[in-house]
């Protein structure tokens, strides 16, 4: 495996001049994945806040030939996408031996309105990679509530207010209904682990069907935190095992080094209170009263997960 | 060669064989479940060469097929009523992003209450999309219209989709006799595969549907209705090609007994077989009364339409849709339109008829024609009616 | 008339598109664009704050190159011969994931951020 420098070394096929905020983690992310590209490669995007701020005519930030069509659909757009190139193929229309297809959608646009289209698309068996991007709420339309939203969030559909706190569900347990589809490839990643994250790509990448990747990406102005700290936010749902980081290939779960070095050493297991107090989408647990019950609650869910995982990682 | 007998929907299904398009993709939906089932068997006996996506919704059919033609493959697929509906909001982009997908409809009502019979409103719904609209009579024409669908949408003077239209039931299930055509003139008639002007290449890498913001959306939008009037020409030159390899005319506009005509029918699908008896029953007792048939509904040649309208009394359009609210019919709308724009001022009645799949016997249009000449004597456009139904 | 294709726009002719606001009938089909065509959209003057470097500080461990969003960040090699970070403030929206990501040499930052005049 490469080394982070060596990944450096890699083109980057998403160019600034985009028009994601500063501090965009989904900026960050986008970057990192498009390292991993070494074949010809077609992107595909879900409407949301990437394909917005990084389309807006007639400016495009991609520099790989990229298609959005809807906000709901991506997975049936590459679907058709990968079956066209397959036929022409065939007849020898195109030369390609082989395109990687790249789909992009939001946590909106993945855990909400996308998951039929997704589950088809995965049941089908395609052969392309899923990346999730998921910030916590539809942070395109102005922050409300999605099913990928964290327990207790404030977002502006599951306001904190004086009766309810925010968020009353926990986070739709996503990767598991994607695992669940026994495609090949699934993993977890973040944009404060480059080299996992890139690695994962390529290896998405290079399985023959579906792959899917679900990374955390943070968003400043919808989780609430200054711009300069949206790799740390993202680091941090590591630490504190919100975001476990693994693979899954062909149904066999691994363990990776930023989550195994936790799963080793339960004292470097952060509290949740660290990221929720990081975050002002979380203040109304702090004030203006400490809301324990709820912060427990949390605490109690993110670690029958992370038991969970660790459980099916064998460690 | 020696026809074959078969349903309006196998006849497209074989229609889409003969072009062998790169992908299908499809969701069953009565009455166009012969139409994948067919198509399901020929991929299956290897009679194709096409990918055919199975999708798990209409909405990813739409989806399925824009994302198939814009990496450069020559689509079809099929829908009607609620499928159609469901990918109503794909539609409009598939038009946007100038992909030539062709769609069979086996036209049925739209829910609610559910019904699953014959019926064009649910193609009236996206007459604005983009797309490219036509309407079928018999079998023989939704055959030779779903091939010459691909040359029209193809054409990189047009690069819009087209949609082909037959009456639920009516023509999707009924056995007609259709004579075929081989796949050498098929494949000589769209020069072989396609040829895309604009896709997803590695080489030459483009960004396609990017986000327009009031400084150039009404451009783009400007572009499709450039390409729509541009389809207008090629459309005909199609139907002329199509005529000299089969000896089959095809016109936009089509007319019966229009020559004398001091009144006309104008209606679309399959409806036009029985106006085409009643007015031959109505010609033996001396009525001078034609038929304009509407084949191609989007885009509108309203010329073509008037110069048939120029010398007529009275204008009875007769159509299996219905609009609520609205000061006619659907197709009514447009023949007023572009009677109004001629300066013609032939008296007017339009009928709603055959919703859900209800009969319209030739002696009811016969007894159409009665009660419209009977108002125009009067000296009265008729108000828009519902025909046939109970009170 | 056919339509234009976005590969037949060349970087010159679309500097001109933008600044002329080309009509429908020059622009290409289907709402399409030549690939990378954000390069030549400024972002830098968003920025409040921008990056500089310290170099002596620099490790050369390339975090900034990953984490920043915007591609404000080259690796060029000093006069040490080490790949250090260029700030390329046509871009930079001044966000600061770079100084709060650099780890810096024994605790003193190699970038840090200061308020644009």
């Amino acid at each position: 495996m490469p080394t982070l420098k060596e990944y450096a070394k890699e083109k980057v096929h998403f160019s600034g001049g985009h028009r994601l905020c500063a501090g965009c983690a989904a900026g960050s992310m986008a970057r990192q994945v498009t390292m991993a590209f070494n074949k010809p490669t077609v992107v595909c995007n879900a409407t949301g806040c990437l394909e917005v701020a990084s389309t807006i005519y007639p400016f495009t930030a991609w520099e790989v030939p990229w298609l959005h069509v809807a906000f709901e659909n991506t997975s049936a757009v590459a679907s058709g996408v990968e079956a066209a190139y397959n036929a022409m193929r065939r007849k020898g229309m195109i030369k390609d031996e082989h395109i990687d297809i790249v789909a992009f959608g939001g946590d909106g646009g993945t855990f909400d309105i996308g998951l039929q289209s997704l589950s088809g698309a995965l049941e089908r068996g395609h052969d392309f990679l899923y990346i999730c991007y998921d910030n916590g709420a539809y942070m395109n339309t102005g922050i409300q509530r999605s099913s990928g939203t964290p327990f207790a969030a404030n977002t502006t559909t599951s306001p904190a207010g004086s009766v309810v706190p925010g968020k009353g569900q926990f986070k739709k347990p996503l990767v598991d209904i994607v695992v669940a589809h026994r495609i090949p490839f699934v993993a977890t990643a973040v944009p404060a682990e480059p080299k996992d994250l890139i690695e994962k790509v390529r290896q998405g990448l290079d399985v023959e069907g579906p792959a899917f990747i679900h990374v955390d990406a943070s968003c400043t102005r919808g989780q609430r935190f200054d711009p300069s700290l949206s790799i740390e936010i993202t680091r941090l749902a590591v630490q504190t095992c919100i975001q476990p980081l693994y693979r899954v290939i062909d149904g066999e779960y691994t363990m990776d080094r930023p989550s195994l070095r936790i799963a080793s050493d339960p004292s470097k297991k952060k509290p949740i209170d660290e990221y929720l107090r990081a975050q002002g989408r979380f203040r109304h647990l702090y004030k203006p009263e400490q809301r324990d019950d709820l912060i427990t609650l949390f605490q109690e869910d993110i670690d029958k997960r992370w038991e969970e995982i660790k459980a099916k990682c064998g460690v | 060669m020696s026809k074959i007998a078969v349903t309006g929907d196998d006849a497209i299904a074989q229609a889409a064989k003969l072009v062998n398009p790169d992908v299908v993709a499809a969701y069953p939906i009565t009455p166009q479940t012969i139409i994948v089932e067919r198509f399901s068997d020929f991929v299956a006996d290897g009679e194709v060469d096409t990918e055919f996506v199975c999708v798990e919704s209409e909405h990813s059919a739409m989806s399925a097929c824009i994302g198939a033609s814009t990496a450069g493959g020559r689509v079809f697929t099929s829908s009607a009523s609620a499928g159609l509906m469901l990918m109503y909001e794909i539609l409009q982009i598939a038009s946007s992003s100038r992909t030539p997908i062709v769609c069979a409809i086996a036209n049925r009502a739209i829910s609610g209450p559910i019904n699953i019979h014959g019926e064009q409103t649910d193609q009236l719904l996206f007459r604005d999309s983009g797309w490219i609209s036509q309407f079928a009579e018999t079998n023989q024409e939704a055959y030779d219209q779903t091939i010459m669908a691909f040359k029209i949408g193809e054409h990189p003077e047009v690069l819009l989709p087209v949609a082909v239209g037959i009456d639920g039931f009516i023509l999707s299930h009924a056995i007609e006799g259709v004579e075929p055509v081989t796949r050498e003139l098929v494949s000589d008639f769209l020069g072989g595969e396609r040829k895309s002007i604009l896709r997803l290449d590695p080489d030459n890498p483009v960004s396609i549907g990017l986000l327009h913001l009031q400084d150039y959306y009404m451009e783009a939008r400007a572009q499709v209705r450039d390409a729509q009037q541009r389809s207008k020409q090629i459309i005909i030159d199609t139907f002329k090609d199509w005529q000299k390899l089969t000896g089959r005319e095809y016109n936009p506009i089509e007319s019966y007994q229009m020559d004398d005509a001091e009144y006309a029918f104008v209606t679309m699908g399959s409806g036009a077989g029985n106006a085409r008896t009643a007015i031959d029953e109505l010609r033996a007792n001396g009525e001078k009364v034609g038929l304009i048939k509407v084949r191609v509904y989007r885009p509108w040649f309203g010329n073509e339409f008037s110069t048939l309208t120029k010398n007529i009394k009275g204008i009875i359009s007769v159509e299996r849709a219905h609009s609520f609210g609205s000061p006619g019919g659907i197709l009514g709308q447009d023949v007023k339109s572009t009677l109004f724009d001629s300066k013609q001022t032939p008296y007017m009645a339009e009928y709603c008829y055959g919703l859900g799949g209800r009969d319209c016997l030739v002696k009811e249009w016969t007894e159409i024609y009665n009660r419209s000449i009977q108002g125009f004597n009067e000296g009265e456009n008729l108000p828009y009616f519902w025909w046939g139904v109970r009170e | 008339m056919p339509d234009v294709l976005p590969t037949d726009v060349s970087d010159e002719e679309f500097k001109k598109w933008v600044t002329e606001k080309w009509g429908y009938k020059k622009l290409p089909m289907a709402g399409s664009t030549p690939a990378g065509t954000a390069k030549f959209f400024r972002t830098g003057d968003w920025a409040a704050k921008q990056p500089r470097l310290i170099v002596e500080n620099c490790t050369s461990c390339y975090k900034c190159y990953f984490y920043c969003p915007d591609s404000a960040i080259t690796m060029v090699a000093g006069e040490d011969g080490k790949a250090h970070p260029e700030f390329d403030m046509f871009y930079c929206k001044g966000c600061g994931v770079c100084a709060y990501e650099c780890p810096g040499r024994k605790g003193e930052k190699a970038i840090i951020m200061e308020d644009l005049k």
